[in-house]
């Protein structure tokens, strides 16, 4: 590899967890103070019960300049931890990294924000405390605020604007910050989806231009576009690097065999969107109301997803599912967007149902991604929800379907006859 | 944009950072400090204008809180209490004296909150931690300027002339922050690692107020404890500044110069101690 700009090395990160105390770290002055007069015996019994956990356990990366790597895992398996790390917000407990460039770290969207301060005064703020300087500022500021859409409104404080809007500033800022080494956290994961789009395409303009990035994802859509390699974590180890398609497919597959979606979707953590809509559970039903676990090609079919929200105003409510194979690749995106189906008196609580007159698909496991958008703001979206199974069926009056490989995924009606 | 890039290409990066795990004591960083200048003059800005953005009621606050202290103190201790003024205007010998101790008091305040305020830039960003609370103490700046404007006024109020000896004033200025950062340093470092510390910090600052000659002068202290009284590096500040403004007495040039040595070394140990336990601030905040 030529032109290597990031170099770790055995990078370690242990946190002392102190199981007698509820925090890991801040103490008060208080306990201290009542330890000093207790007996030493007990002070060094208690001292013993220190717990360790390995964020990060002897990981060794190397990345070359302009490569984009991927780093993918699951919750707690050291992402960020490393990511931390790499941009000096905390120390490793061993090991080293040796950084060639100026690196920027976007760990967060709109850090530093103050909501009493007016729209062009945060971007100097953010963008001082991203790292840029007064000057660079001075000079991409139009840019910025062109970028972000809210110029109307940039001499107004930031606490009068939608959230929407401040999270366009937020992101505006940070997509102009363009530092040799850039660390990218899982920021993609709040803002619309149109913006969000106009981000990742400002993203790769930046990689395209011999930028070196580390980008942490739990959307496997996002890491394959965007990076050339990736890195798998697991516990704090490294489990894979290599080709992003390869790691993607190792993670998928592993993550498959442990059943990762048996979490009840009420539970997941690792979703993305402002909340104001959760998900809370999924069923399907056939054409007599019945609950099935697997879907026959060419039955009707319900796909119902249970939810919670927030008593407010909306406008404008948009539903996603997402069937994808098992590589995560998009095979139907069904939403009232495209129907047009108002579902605006959506009631606080309950049901929603998605209505396929004849399930398209052959035989196979798939994956269903559930997204709900309010005025174009996402609520929640949480990815690989469920996991259906697609057994072969009478698709077409004569029960036969075609079962080659190469013969595509979908089924469809169709006939035959000569021409005139 | 894309030429820059390009350019960038080629050129080997000058920059090239090690992170490890650091050992022991080290010193300020002066280097990395001018580097982030933007972003403590930026903060900083940031600190006054919140200050000052409920327009009127932030000024008015600003110029109401020392005269009303001022006023309380003429009553008790002035009036009531009948202490000696060294022959000045009760009102105006106190309110000379509370004009450094609100610089170093509000600093104090400030610097106690200001780590766990930017608890969300410690976390997500890098940056030297120092940047917070020496910001903090810069925009407490302006009041002291405002403050220093109604001494003024008074002075003209009660007739009391202005001498050469103000041409100190500015390296007074300079001590009096060197000792509320360095204090600051401590505090702010303290009420990351101990949680509880900011509810014992107003009590800290009110005893040291009446440590301080601020409602009494001096030369009520005994000439045997005097020696004592100036390891309090306020006391001798505020000594210079009644010298300075009132324009009267000797200038107390050991006091102060006890000030500014408790200063130094307050700030250089602070400013250890602070890079000390900074590593493990985004950890514990």
């Amino acid at each position: 590899m030529n032109n290597i700009v990031i170099d770790i090395n055995n990078l370690s990160k242990v946190y002392q967890i102190d199981p007698a105390s509820e925090k890991s770290g801040a103490r008060t002055l208080q306990e201290d103070l009542t330890k000093m007069f207790r007996p030493s015996r007990e002070r060094k019994g208690r001292s013993r019960r220190k717990e360790e956990v390995w964020a990060l356990r002897d990981v060794s990366v190397q990345v070359s300049q302009g490569e984009v790597l991927g780093i993918i895992g699951r919750n707690g398996a050291g992402k960020s931890t490393l990511l931390k790390i790499l941009s000096r917000i905390t120390e490793p407990t061993s090991g080293y990294a040796d950084l060639y460039g100026r690196v920027g770290s976007l760990l967060e969207v709109g850090t530093g924000f103050h909501t009493e301060l007016t729209g062009r005064e945060n971007v100097y703020l953010s963008g001082a405390i991203l790292g840029m300087r007064r000057a660079e500022i001075d000079r991409k500021y139009d840019q910025i605020v062109e970028f972000s859409g809210v110029q109307k409104y940039i001499d107004t404080p930031v606490k009068r604007y939608s959230s929407g809007m401040a999270v366009r500033l937020a992101f505006a800022v940070a997509a102009h910050l363009d530092p040799e080494i850039l660390l990218i956290d899982e920021v993609l994961a709040v803002g619309d989806v149109s913006f969000q789009q106009k981000c990742l395409g400002k993203m790769s303009e930046v990689a395209g231009g011999g930028r070196t990035i580390i980008f942490v994802s739990h959307d496997m859509g996002a890491i394959k576009n965007l990076c050339s390699r990736a890195a798998w974590l697991d516990g704090g180890e490294l489990k894979a690097l290599g080709s992003v398609d390869k790691v993607v497919q190792e993670y998928l597959v592993a993550s498959t065999e442990r059943g990762e979606w048996h979490t009840q979707i009420a539970d997941r953590e690792d979703r993305s969107g402002n909340g104001s809509l959760r998900f809370t559970g999924f069923h399907m039903c056939n054409a007599n109301g019945e609950m099935i676990t697997s879907v026959v090609a060419g039955e009707p079919i319900d796909l119902v997803l249970s939810y919670e929200r927030e008593a407010t105003n909306v406008t404008n409510v948009t539903f996603f599912i997402w069937i994808r194979d098992a590589f995560l690749k998009g095979m139907i995106s069904l939403s009232n967007r495209w129907t047009g189906e108002d579902l605006t008196a959506l009631p606080p609580n309950g049901e929603i149902v998605c209505r396929l007159p004849k399930f398209p698909l052959r035989e196979g496991r798939y994956f269903l991604d559930l997204g709900a958008n309010f005025n174009g703001i996402k609520a929640d979206r949480v990815s690989r929800a469920v996991p259906i199974d697609v057994i072969s069926g009478k698709y077409y009056k004569t029960g036969k379907v075609p079962n080659h490989p190469n013969d595509g995924d979908f089924l469809n009606e169709h006939s035959w006859h000569f021409g005139s | 944009m894309q030429n820059l890039t390009i350019t960038n290409n080629k050129k080997k990066p000058k920059w090239h950072i090690r992170i490890e795990r650091s050992n022991g004591w080290s010193a300020l960083n002066i280097k990395e400090l001018w580097t982030f200048r933007d972003l403590f003059l930026i903060l900083a800005g940031r600190d006054i204008k919140l200050r000052y953005k409920q327009t009127f009621l932030g000024v008015a606050w600003v110029i109401l809180q020392p005269l009303l202290t001022s006023g309380i103190f003429s009553i008790i201790f002035g009036v009531l209490a009948d202490l000696p003024s060294d022959n000045t205007p009760y009102f105006v010998f106190a309110f000379a004296g509370s004009l450094p101790w609100t610089l170093f008091a509000s600093s104090l305040q400030r610097a106690g909150g200001s780590l766990v305020a930017g608890r969300g830039m410690i976390s997500k960003v890098y940056f030297p931690r120092i940047i917070l609370p020496i910001a903090g103490s810069a925009a407490v700046l302006v009041d002291f300027v405002v403050g220093l404007g109604i001494m003024v006024v008074l002075l003209f109020l009660f007739q009391i002339p202005l001498t050469l000896n103000l041409l100190i004033l500015p390296v007074l200025i300079l001590i009096n922050l060197l000792i509320a950062i360095g204090v600051s340093l401590w505090i702010s470092a303290f009420s990351v690692h101990y949680r509880d510390f900011i509810y014992a910090l107003p009590f800290l600052i009110q005893a040291w107020m009446y440590a301080s000659p601020i409602a009494y002068s001096t030369s009520l202290i005994p000439e045997q404890w005097q020696f004592i009284y100036a390891i309090n590096p306020m006391a001798g500040v505020i000594d210079a500044f009644r010298w300075a403004l009132l324009g009267k007495g000797e200038f107390p040039i050991i006091s102060l110069g006890v000030a500014f040595a408790m200063g130094l070394i307050i700030f250089l140990m602070g400013a250890y101690v602070f890079r000390r336990i900074e590593r493990s601030f985004a950890d514990v905040i």
